[in-house]
């Protein structure tokens, strides 16, 4: 079953115009990443690949080259339109979790949502049922600051999840946690992507790319390395086969 | 993609309060601002109007279809073009044959009161009181705004018979029967007796002076009211004064002719028609015209600055409180950078952005309306209370008030708005 790819880049470049100098921040990728995949994205400042992350996220529009996401062109689209898809299709992880502090834990998952017209009584069963998934069904009423990083964290993943995207877009998720909850965020994670969520993580840590099934290296605006990770790959088959007898049994 | 339906706007309200509600401190005193610029508009306009109103009252009360024409003795360097310097008796001022001459070719006259002021000692018994006495026709108390408070005015037989009754003012009933009832005495002006028949009182009596020189000292409120035709065949037409030791003597038949038209249209119309009626007879312009209706207009042109000049101090300070919330809003912006860019990136739109913050500051300024009028609707009546000063509150003055302070909320508000909307999302996100 080869179905369409969640994401195509075609000859996709970036440059910044500083004036005297131009900035080639991605001089022509060509990524193309299937739906179910775990993508980690590696390399050091300045190969470019905040930009990529930027331009995936449709936060920015890329200078030359084509981008579909989920089989529609953006790389031209208007603002309002860019705004439109990054509410319907994406989900976003961000390494300082960036939760709203004057909203409860509910109101934050529910934000997404909001944007797209409806009401927070309309799908609080949904957020709440989210805020589950994360752990956090008793502390639906807290704010931001009352919670740990970790909880914070696992708030912006169940925030990314509300849309129900077609891609969840992870940067640096455990870059301000210990290692100890990094490695629950990044179970969740693992668990949302055997759930048949697109996962792509922009990452500095070899640790965290390591549960990727596939690690994209970049340099100078470039990709370096694509190689699948065939030991999570398995890992992840493990886990899926150990799901579906789950679910078997049940 | 949804159009922002009306439930999205109720949220969006809610999500301003909740966010203005984070800094209340700053709220407030930002509110404040506008507070003090809606109160003091109404405050000001209130005050304004109590003023010229009560001026206005007064000339109303002169009545605004009528036409006033006084007696003015003209100094002597004006007098001697025309007038022989040997005769003592200085001759003046309007006659009856100009009251009769007027009634019959201005058109739109309903009535003509005319006026003859006399000042003389009047006494009773032992008492003797300085007075105006005014002979008048029975008209007076309707057309010059007379109460009549025991017995009766004057009437057409008083002015046939040429009867020797008069009508006093309260105050002088006052100082001159001290305890007893003055209806059916007999009171003394000069070398005749006339019989009290009734007690009256002024309605206003700033514009009945006769002439203004020659009231100096003399209480208006002390009046005596004579039939015309008595005030004649008593005291003539010439009036003697002692002053300084010399006599002084005027010949005058009329002081004063109050012209009642039909309606205050004919007015307008006939002011000039008065004027080249009394010109043709008066060569030395020994009368002034007084016309209330020009009056009122005046009074509604000079209220007009004062509410102008009033209106634009309150506006001012609603500009600076307008100014002060944009300098709060710009500050939020710069704080909630963070908020706006997690927001841009969860899919709002620019439009959004810019509908938050618009709707915080419309809360903040129609909020601080809303107090304001509360606050400016009472102000004018502590003023009142306090100061003693007339105020009325018009129902316009609130609304705009009102209407310019949601407004200023909306001018002062889009500037943050769009500079919040305007932020680029990565930088925005960026921004700690």
């Amino acid at each position: 079953m080869k179905s369409q790819p969640i994401i195509q880049l075609e000859g996709l470049t970036k440059t910044y115009d500083l004036g005297e100098v131009q900035v080639h921040a991605l001089r022509g990728l060509n990524i193309t990443i299937d739906p179910g995949s775990y993508v980690a994205i590696m390399g050091a400042s300045g190969s470019g690949k905040s930009t990529l992350l930027n331009i995936l996220g449709c936060l920015d529009r890329p200078t030359g080259g084509r981008y579909w996401l989920g089989g529609d062109d953006v790389s031209t689209l208007e603002d309002d339109a860019l705004s439109i898809i990054r509410g319907q299709r994406l989900g976003f992880i961000f390494q300082s979790y960036n939760l709203i502090d004057q909203l409860t834990v509910v109101e934050n998952i529910h934000v997404p949502l909001f944007y797209q017209g409806r009401d927070l009584e309309q799908c609080w069963d949904q957020c709440v049922q989210l805020a589950g998934l994360v752990g956090l069904g008793d502390r639906l009423d807290h704010r931001p600051k009352q919670l740990s990083g970790g909880q914070q964290q696992r708030v912006a993943i169940a925030r990314s999840l509300v849309n129900d995207p077609l891609l969840i877009l992870a940067d640096e998720p455990t870059g301000n946690l210990d290692s100890q909850t990094g490695r629950e965020v990044l179970e969740v994670l693992g668990r949302l992507n055997a759930a048949g969520k697109t996962i792509v993580l922009v990452t500095h840590g070899e640790e965290v790319a390591a549960r990727a099934h596939r690690v994209i290296r970049m340099k100078d605006g470039l990709v370096d390395r694509d190689e699948l990770n065939r030991k999570s790959v398995a890992a992840a088959a493990h886990v899926a086969t150990a799901h579906a007898d789950a679910a078997a049994a049940r | 993609m949804k159009p922002i339906i009306p439930i999205a706007f109720v949220r969006i309200v809610q999500l301003g309060v909740k966010s203005l509600l984070l800094h209340k401190m700053r709220s407030a005193l930002t509110m404040l601002g506008i507070i003090f610029g809606v109160c003091s508009v109404i405050a000001m306009l209130a005050i304004g109007e109590g003023a010229s109103h009560e001026a206005q009252e007064a000339i109303k009360k002169l009545g605004s279809s009528n036409v006033i024409i006084r007696s003015v003795k003209r100094t002597p360097e004006n007098n001697s073009a025309g007038q022989s310097k040997r005769s003592f008796v200085a001759e003046y001022g309007l006659t009856y044959r100009d009251a009769a001459r007027l009634q019959a070719t201005i058109p739109g006259i309903r009535r003509v009161l005319p006026l003859r002021i006399m000042r003389d000692d009047v006494r009773f018994s032992t008492i003797s009181h300085p007075c105006q006495i005014i002979g008048t026709h029975p008209l007076y108390p309707e057309i010059n705004g007379l109460d009549l408070l025991a017995g009766r005015f004057l009437t057409e037989t008083d002015e046939t018979y040429q009867n020797n009754i008069c009508a006093i003012t309260l105050s002088l009933a006052e100082s001159l029967f001290t305890g007893q009832n003055p209806l059916e005495q007999e009171v003394k002006i000069g070398p005749n007796y006339f019989r009290v028949v009734g007690i009256v009182r002024e309605r206003g009596t700033e514009q009945k002076r006769p002439q203004s020189g020659a009231t100096e000292g003399q209480t208006i409120d002390a009046n005596v009211y004579i039939p015309l035709s008595s005030a004649r065949s008593r005291f003539g037409d010439v009036i003697f004064r002692r002053s300084a030791g010399s006599f002084e003597a005027e010949k005058v038949e009329l002081h004063q002719l109050t012209l009642q038209f039909e309606n205050p249209d004919s007015v307008e119309t006939a002011v000039p028609l008065i004027q080249r009626a009394l010109e043709r007879f008066h060569t030395l312009k020994d009368y002034e015209l007084v016309v209330p209706l020009e009056l009122l207009r005046q009074a509604e042109r000079t209220k007009r600055i004062f509410n102008v000049v009033l209106g634009s101090i309150a506006a001012i300070s609603l500009l600076v409180g307008g100014i002060g919330i944009m300098n709060i809003m710009l500050a939020t912006v710069t704080e909630r950078t963070r908020e706006i860019g997690i927001r841009r990136a969860l899919g709002a739109k620019k439009q959004d952005i810019t509908t938050q913050f618009l709707v915080e500051t419309v809360v903040l300024s129609v909020g601080g309306g809303l107090i304001g009028v509360l606050v400016g609707v009472t102000a004018p009546l502590l003023v009142e209370q306090i100061a003693g000063m007339k105020t009325i509150i018009t129902w316009w003055s609130v609304v705009i008030a009102f209407g310019i302070s949601a407004l200023v909320g909306v001018v002062f508000g889009l500037y943050p708005a769009r500079r919040a909307a305007g932020l680029d999302p990565i930088e925005a996100l960026r921004h700690t």
